[in-house]
């Protein structure tokens, strides 16, 4: 086991900059979730670690050791393709062991590992079949198992669960926390699906275009989000972001709650008076801002702040989801209970926002950079 | 309610499947006008031929010119498949198989490996190396025969100069065609490698790697079983062909050469017994051998290929 650096690291394919100076640490045991949508470079940086792509500035390390040049097969990685990648002309048992086999591992061991891998993955009656014979979800823990079988220092995952359907997925994605737990080994795991990564990562690292957002443990990542792309593209749905202005409570264009001095973001149709913990740190700045509300943080109440029209209302079971356009024209979800009551379509509703400081996230509409610190 | 629609819906029946007919007549009919020109270009060309020759199979022409061809059942089958004649260039015909497939394909192997390769300028040599399977039988003959000549070619000039020349040479007479034709299916060849090493998925490579596998393991262990399919058709699809190899033959060393014998594969043999010997009752019986290898042959890949499709991943 080993923790994986990442110093400066750049990767560049002809004019495209697919991993821009990256500079990130997963400690020895940890499982970091590489999060982005898709071209964002995070596979380009998992590969990296494996050496399947040469780095262009900046260096990787495993260990204590530089592995820049350090050919794949040398590096002591475990890698998961989205593909499985089995090797179709080999059964279970020999994929498995194929890793065995290359390092020249010695028969005896190589049965006894092969047979630990397979049962730890309940493959063991599996072993002598082709991979065609198996289904997604068989094959996916095969190729877990030619991954853990010859005890890597790092495993590295690309998007291991995105070939199996929904139900199969969750029951997927709880082994292979747990398996991670159990063998402590640390891990890159990249995915596009934030459920994922809130689920499995002790912590998340967010990228887009090529660059790191904000790494994070999940809880702090959806707390504290460090600019408008991570707030946006963490949660389902995403945090309504609203472009408006700060303004104080008395001054021109000021209307709405609150009582005279406070700090208001002001937008056509609305002024939402902001908590002092989050107002105090922030006055002086702007005044173009944008304004972060989680839809669980809003609730439909006569006395609510912002006046909007109801869109959509998308019922979901155990929750509903009211999409409302403000007079500014931005799109606000409200996430509602199952209890409470839906509005009409087209009908005028007002938004409240909760009390909680917590509640209010304050970004520099200019860079996107978050305001508030955490 | 139901059998209210039933009857409501009965009486309608008839006219509509008899106009349905009636459309699908006319469509069958257009069909086959579509068909026509096909057919007969077959039927002349292929299937009357085919047919025909089971029938000259059972005639026997005298030896003396003039004489009518008389009908001798299947008695004259085994003496023509036991003649030396025959077994001599059956015997000619497996030997340059042996000697064009396997060099051809490997090479052909070797090329595509060699240009699958992510390197800039590669397509270039992609157009050179598939260009053969363009050029003419004739054209490549005639340069080879060039290249092969004693006096102004390249073998003098790179210091190998056989006595008799190659191509009259009974040793190097045969090797030198089968040279021509490894040339003319390298272009085929290098193809259809080509195509088998793009179906060849990055990931399975790349997962080998870092498996701990080297570049020679991983071109034994993975490219070359997962090309096997590839690597099958290529040979029975080249062993076909080669079994047909006529042009070469007949370009370089005709009819009236010494070393004639040693070259004497199938076709041109069928075609000798045809036209030189005025017997086409033996060469039926030849050609008709040909055609049974060529069958076997054909029907060896065709099995394969269906289970091929059951060992998709």
């Amino acid at each position: 086991m080993a923790q994986v650096s990442f110093d400066g690291v750049t990767k560049r394919f002809g004019d495209t900059t697919a991993v821009d100076d990256l500079t990130l640490s997963i400690p020895d045991g940890e499982l970091l979730v590489l999060l982005g949508s898709s071209g964002c470079g995070k596979t380009t940086a998992l590969r990296l670690v494996a050496g399947l792509e040469e780095i262009s500035d900046g260096t990787v390390s495993i260990g204590d050791r530089v592995v820049n040049d350090v050919d794949p097969k040398d590096r002591d990685v475990a890698m998961v393709f989205q593909s499985y990648a089995l090797y179709p002309h080999l059964t279970v048992g020999k994929n498995i062991e194929f890793p065995l086999r290359q390092r020249g591992v010695d028969k005896e061991e190589r049965v006894t590992k092969v047979k630990r891998a397979a049962e730890t993955l309940g493959l063991g009656d599996l072993l002598g079949r082709k991979p065609a014979q198996l289904s997604g979800g068989q094959r996916q823990r095969v190729a877990l198992a030619r991954a853990i079988v010859r005890e890597p220092l790092v495993f590295l995952m690309d998007e291991p669960l995105s070939n199996l359907d929904a139900a199969l997925r969750v029951q997927t994605r709880a082994d292979i926390v747990e398996l991670q737990s159990r063998l402590k080994t640390t891990t890159l795991y990249v995915t596009h699906d934030q459920v994922e990564a809130m689920t499995m990562g002790h912590r998340i690292a967010v990228m887009s275009a090529g660059r790191l957002q904000q790494v994070a443990a999940p809880e702090d990542l959806y707390a504290h989000p460090t600019n408008v792309f991570v707030a946006h593209f963490l949660g389902s749905p995403g945090m309504n972001l609203v472009e408006g202005m700060l303004v104080e409570n008395g001054s021109p264009g000021a209307s709405g709650g609150g009582s005279r001095g406070t700090l208001c973001v002001a937008f056509a149709g609305a002024s939402v008076p902001l908590p002092a913990e989050v107002a105090d740190p922030v006055r002086g700045s702007g005044p173009d801002v944008v304004l972060g509300l989680r839809p669980e943080a809003l609730r439909l109440s006569p006395d609510g702040v912002i006046a909007a029209n109801v869109i959509i209302v998308e019922l979901l079971g155990a929750e509903t989801h009211v999409i409302c356009h403000t007079e500014s024209g931005a799109r606000i979800i409200v996430r509602q209970s199952a209890g409470a009551t839906k509005p009409a379509l087209g009908e005028a509703v007002r938004i409240a926002v909760d009390a909680d400081p917590e509640a209010y996230h304050l970004f520099d509409a200019t860079t996107g950079e978050r305001l508030v610190g955490p | 309610m139901t059998a209210a629609t039933g009857a409501a819906a009965a009486p309608k029946a008839p006219a509509r499947s008899h106009g349905l007919r009636s459309r699908m007549r006319k469509e069958a009919a257009l069909a086959y006008v579509l068909l026509l020109p096909a057919l007969v270009l077959f039927g002349v060309f292929s299937f009357y031929p085919f047919l025909r020759n089971f029938k000259l199979m059972l005639y026997e022409t005298p030896p003396v010119p003039g004489l009518p061809s008389h009908y001798v059942g299947l008695h004259q089958i085994i003496p023509t498949i036991t003649s030396t004649q025959f077994t001599q260039s059956l015997v000619t015909t497996i030997v340059f198989v042996i000697l064009v497939v396997p060099i051809s394909l490997l090479l052909g192997l070797a090329l595509a490996v060699a240009a699958h390769r992510k390197l800039k300028g590669m397509a270039v040599y992609r157009v050179i190396f598939s260009s053969t399977v363009v050029s003419s039988v004739a054209v490549a003959s005639v340069v080879f025969g060039t290249l092969l000549n004693p006096v102004v070619g390249l073998l003098p000039w790179l210091g190998i100069n056989p006595t008799p020349p190659a191509l009259e040479n009974t040793t190097w007479a045969l090797p030198s065609v089968a040279l021509i034709t490894i040339w003319q299916f390298l272009g085929l060849s290098f193809i259809i490698m080509s195509a088998g090493l793009q179906s060849v998925p990055d990931e399975l490579l790349e997962a080998a790697r870092i498996d701990g596998a080297g570049s020679w393991t991983r071109f034994w262990r993975m490219t070359v079983p997962l090309l096997s399919p590839t690597i099958f058709f290529a040979v029975v699809v080249s062993t076909i062909y080669a079994f047909q190899a006529f042009g070469a033959v007949d370009i370089l060393i005709g009819n009236q050469n010494a070393v004639r014998l040693h070259t004497n594969v199938l076709i041109y043999n069928i075609l000798n017994t045809l036209q030189i010997e005025s017997n086409p009752g033996a060469a039926a019986i030849m050609a008709t051998v040909l055609f049974l290898i060529i069958l076997g042959l054909t029907l060896l890949q065709l099995r394969f290929l269906e289970r091929r499709v059951s060992y998709a991943r």
